[in-house]
């Protein structure tokens, strides 16, 4: 789970990193009063979205005073950044800048173990700095079982071409970030920009954090931060069913087991719909392994309900899952559909292979389902349902 | 022969008297696997029954190494409780210890993994993986043991159903060793691993390796082909399609100087001579091809 600034720098706080918070309001009107509530000086509004360019999209500007903070914030509430609507303002007070510096720590998945990336050069451009002057910018891997202490944070500080007369102020923040990243079970923790402010003091002055959700057990605390409003409906009805599902934009709904068949499952559609006039898979979701009648039923619901799908693919390779139980699953769906009233009303292919597929297959034929075709390979079940989409 | 498991590997369950742990045992019996023993504290001393086959239960991974000689352990057991799971069986220099367990903290894995590399005596496979089958040999984890029979061609893959449906698929070839490595961020063994040992295998003629979008290890995996890899590889890439993921903060991209994305590991792949599939069909259609080129 990817956190916004202020929830990240809410984060840092907690763990004793030099940050400022600041206040977060979701109207022009509360803007107005987080900047009187600030001292009523010039303060920094800035949107609150989960990707970057912010700056560039207009998404943070500067306000001398609570007047223009509302007027900037009015602005700013309801931006479309790279597709996200801005609905989340942060309001801090200016920062009197000196210098600017980049710095994470982050999984190293190539080496299995952790990285941190550091640069003197800080501020937006630090993709670039990596690309065009790879020297300014220091990677130093961490080993998981030593960690980042005092000693290790100085070396990172000073290899990080930082000047010298910050090593003592920022290297305490450091193994402070590091703290954040183990102890909170980030996969990602960045300061862009880390700052020098002209007092000598070290801030971080923005913050992204990605959390581990595989860890959600030892910290309940997380789940204030997930971000229910931005979810899709069809999304937020398919978790509530405790479904692994992700809404797409095509026509061909899609119904699989395992997260990397389904995948496949949705290039397959997609590669046999171009012949179709480009039709798409409209959804990712994977059943998983024991596919009951009741996933299956609420999986059905889910996707049928999608108005952008016109045909749905069912692709199970039994392994663990037996065909036959597979098969059954779908025939009690229908029933179970239609005593909603919510009748399977959208032609469905399936297929079927794998662990008792034969047995699969004769439970399907036999129930005579209206609607349901069964085609026995994935690329011919792909094709029929993709022709199906574009009728 | 094959890699890393075979009719000789002496295997233990942790988690073995689990529902998954159990039910998978079973399986794993059934398929000709020798399991030696399973561990946990509060059941030392007794036995299991497998559909007439007693498993030993002991009270330590060290308990059951000493006691039956074993070599591979399988650990079926809960996210929370896999750490210290697979640092027991470290701390007891168990050769090779399968993962299955899906939903284990990267910074668990980190520190296990650094604890193998520590001491030097351990491979880790997984976690989040479908483990490891040598078929007609040994079956170490939860592959359906009756999709495909013994063979020369190798597999490797972060998918676990996509691991059935290429070995459903190349089933009258047959596998002398598939794996799957799991897609987490940190796994125990990876694509290079396994191409490197099947490489060195005698008696794998060709090798798949299915990847899926996300990090750059199918890009490493083909710099490691083109200069280590002598035998024919096919390859299957998954995600096209798939969302593009929410990346956050510039560091990602800095670290692997790759988008991630399925086609960017497609070109490296082709760049380097291994042929793609566009479907897992089409992938085992060209994998039959070279076989049969090289059974000529």
């Amino acid at each position: 789970m990817d956190l916004m600034e202020y929830q990240a720098k809410t984060v840092f706080a907690k763990h004793g990193v030099g940050t400022t918070v600041g206040e977060v309001v979701t109207t022009p009107e509360d803007a107005r009063a987080a900047a009187e509530k600030l001292g009523g000086g010039t303060v920094v509004v800035k949107a609150q979205v989960l990707t970057g360019g912010r700056g560039k999209a207009g998404g943070v500007k500067l306000a001398a005073n609570p007047d223009e903070a509302e007027e900037r914030a009015r602005e700013i509430l309801g931006l479309d950044i790279k597709g996200h609507i801005v609905k989340t303002l942060n309001i801090v007070p200016a920062a009197a800048i000196a210098e600017e510096y980049y710095f994470s720590f982050l999984i190293d998945r190539a080496n299995r173990n952790y990285l941190c990336i550091a640069s003197a050069a800080g501020g937006m451009e630090i993709e670039e700095v990596a690309h065009t002057n790879p020297d300014a910018v220091a990677k130093i891997s961490i080993d998981p079982a030593t960690g980042v202490d005092e000693a290790k944070a100085r070396e990172i500080a000073t290899q990080a071409g930082y000047p010298a007369d910050i090593i003592d102020a920022v290297a305490p923040e450091i193994v402070k970030l590091y703290g954040v990243f183990l102890s909170e079970d980030a996969t990602l923790v960045e300061v862009n920009p880390l700052v020098k402010l002209k007092d000598g003091r070290v801030e971080a002055l923005d913050g992204k954090v990605s959390l581990d959700e595989n860890a959600d057990f030892r910290h309940p605390e997380h789940a204030d931060f997930a971000d229910t409003s931005a979810a899709d409906p069809l999304e937020a009805a398919a978790k509530a069913k405790g479904l692994n599902y992700v809404k797409l934009d095509g026509s061909v709904g899609i119904i699989g087991n395992g997260a990397g068949l389904v995948m496949s499952t949705l290039d397959v559609v997609a590669y046999a719909g171009e012949e179709f006039g480009g039709q798409k898979p409209a959804n990712f979701l994977d059943i998983g392994g024991g596919a009951s009648a009741e996933v299956m039923a609420n999986g059905l619901e889910i996707i049928i309900s999608d108005p952008q799908v016109k045909s749905v693919f069912v692709n199970v390779f039994g392994g663990i899952t037996a065909c036959d139980a597979v098969a059954n699953g779908i025939v009690q769906a229908f029933e179970l559909l239609a005593a909603r009233g919510e009748a399977v009303s959208k032609p469905l292919v399936v297929r079927l292979d794998g662990n008792n597929a034969e047995e699969g297959r004769r439970i399907l034929d036999e129930a005579g389902l209206a609607g349901l075709e069964r085609v026995d390979t994935m690329d011919g079940a792909a094709k029929r349902a993709a022709e199906l989409a574009a009728k | 022969m094959s890699i890393f498991l075979t009719k000789d590997s002496k295997v233990i369950v942790q988690g073995m008297t689990g529902s998954e742990g159990t039910k998978h045992t079973t399986r794993m019996l059934a398929s000709g696997t020798n399991i030696v023993g399973g561990v946990n504290p509060r059941k030392a001393g007794t036995s299991q029954d497998f559909d007439g086959t007693a498993v030993p239960v002991f009270g330590t991974v060290a308990d059951a190494v000493a006691q039956t000689g074993a070599n591979v352990s399988v650990i079926f057991v809960p996210p929370k409780f896999t750490k210290d799971a697979v640092l027991e069986a470290v701390a007891a220099e168990v050769p090779l210890v399968v993962v299955i367990t899906e939903g284990v903290p990267v910074h668990d894995t980190a520190a296990f993994f650094a604890a193998a590399q520590a001491s030097g005596k351990t491979r880790i496979i997984g976690p989040n993986c479908p483990g490891i089958i040598t078929p007609g040999e040994s079956n170490a984890g939860i592959i359906p043991a009756d999709i495909a029979g013994q063979g020369r061609i190798g597999l490797v893959s972060k998918s676990g159903t996509l691991t059935y449906q290429m070995m459903y698929e190349l089933r009258d070839f047959g596998f002398s060793t598939a794996i799957g490595i799991g897609g987490d961020p940190i796994i125990g063994t990876t694509h290079i691993d396994a191409l490197q040992a099947f490489q060195d295998d005698p008696d794998t003629d060709a090798i798949v390796m299915i990847g899926e979008i996300g990090g750059d290890a199918e890009e490493r995996a083909a710099a490691f082909i083109k200069d280590h890899v002598t035998k024919p590889v096919v390859g299957y890439v998954a995600g096209f399609t798939a969302p593009e993921g929410k990346t956050m903060g510039h560091a990602g991209a800095i670290v692997s100087g790759s988008s991630g994305t399925a086609a960017a590991k497609q070109e490296a792949l082709e760049a380097v001579g291994v042929k793609v599939g566009k479907t897992p069909t089409e992938t085992a259609n060209l994998m039959r091809e070279i076989m049969e080129n090289l059974a000529k």
